[in-house]
């Protein structure tokens, strides 16, 4: 089973890695653009006796620091891909 | 007085710990390896060193935050041990929820690493009575993650309880309430940005650190 989780800052965390690259998007040229947030995206290949909840627990002890960041579980079902 | 270094793998600031304790105690501190599970029953003061324990990876301090020496320091840390942690330390601790908040990437995503004033809150804890409240203590930083982030609440409460026990004088990585270094409730737990290990020497710029650090051995003798 393959799980993705998504670790972004809370809104209302300043975030000066996303702000930079906002800022070298608009000295490239690019327009239109409202806010840059980064993040971090974490594959997890787990057997399928591993539950949300499990997941859910290993982000907020170690995959999140939740006092800055949320979490977001995407889990993907390979047989309907393959399918 | 028996003291403690805890060293992670990447930790780079032990050996000048190692060194401080030395001079200021007259003894030699136990060097902690962190797969250990214990740091003993008479161990008076413990310091988790700077660097960049585990390459920094997931989040600063994250990883070290979760080794098997850490969940002994937790257990020291109800029991009231005193102890600081410094830089990557003050990571590890936010990151055990010994003490609130996190440190962020600096404001101006630059690796700051220079000398910086202090001023310092010496009721903040017991362990910083020898301090004063008017002195300015030049103690260098040297960090990219040093920009400390609470929600309002928690900063409002540091505020209200007198936990902010050290502020920059001129904030190099955008902090909020220009803190540089705060304490737990109790008082037995310091963690802080800038490095007072790097300054206990003439030679080495000054001696301020020297003066933040024989407050606390002062006090924890004063307690044993």
């Amino acid at each position: 089973m393959k799980i993705r989780v998504h670790v972004t800052l809370k809104p209302g965390v300043l975030d000066p890695q996303g702000r930079a690259t906002h800022h070298t998007l608009e000295n490239m040229g690019f327009d239109g653009i409202e806010d840059v947030r980064c993040g971090r995206m974490i594959d997890l290949e787990v057997a399928p006796t591993v539950t949300d909840e499990d997941i859910a627990d290993m982000c907020r002890k170690l995959l999140a620091n939740t006092v800055i960041e949320n979490f977001d579980i995407v889990r993907f079902d390979m047989d309907a891909a393959a399918a | 007085m028996k003291t403690a270094v805890i060293r992670f793998p990447g930790s780079n600031c032990d050996r000048d710990m190692q060194v401080a304790l030395r001079q200021l105690t007259g003894q030699e501190p136990n060097i902690i390896w962190h797969s250990e599970t214990t740091i003993g029953d008479d161990i008076d003061f413990i310091a988790i060193p700077g660097g960049f324990s585990y390459g920094d990876y997931l989040r600063s301090g994250a990883l070290a935050a979760r080794s098997a020496i850490m969940q002994d320091i937790v257990r020291a840390a109800e029991r009231g041990v005193p102890m600081i942690g410094i830089c990557n330390g003050f990571q590890v601790l936010t990151e055990t929820r010994l003490l609130p908040g996190a440190l962020m990437r600096n404001s101006g995503l630059d690796f700051v690493c220079r000398d910086v004033s202090l001023k310092a809150n010496p009721n903040a804890s017991p362990m910083l009575t020898e301090l004063s409240a008017d002195t300015s203590y030049s103690i260098p930083v040297a960090h990219h993650d040093g920009n400390y982030f609470a929600d309002q609440e928690t900063l409002d409460e540091l505020e209200a309880e007198g936990r902010i026990a050290f502020r920059y004088e001129d904030n190099p990585n955008g902090s909020m309430r220009n803190i540089a270094g705060i304490v737990n409730k109790r008082g037995n737990i310091l963690g802080m940005m800038p490095h007072p290990e790097r300054a206990v020497d003439p030679a080495c710029g000054g001696t301020d650190g020297a003066t933040i650090l024989r407050s606390m051995l002062a006090a924890t003798m004063a307690a044993a």
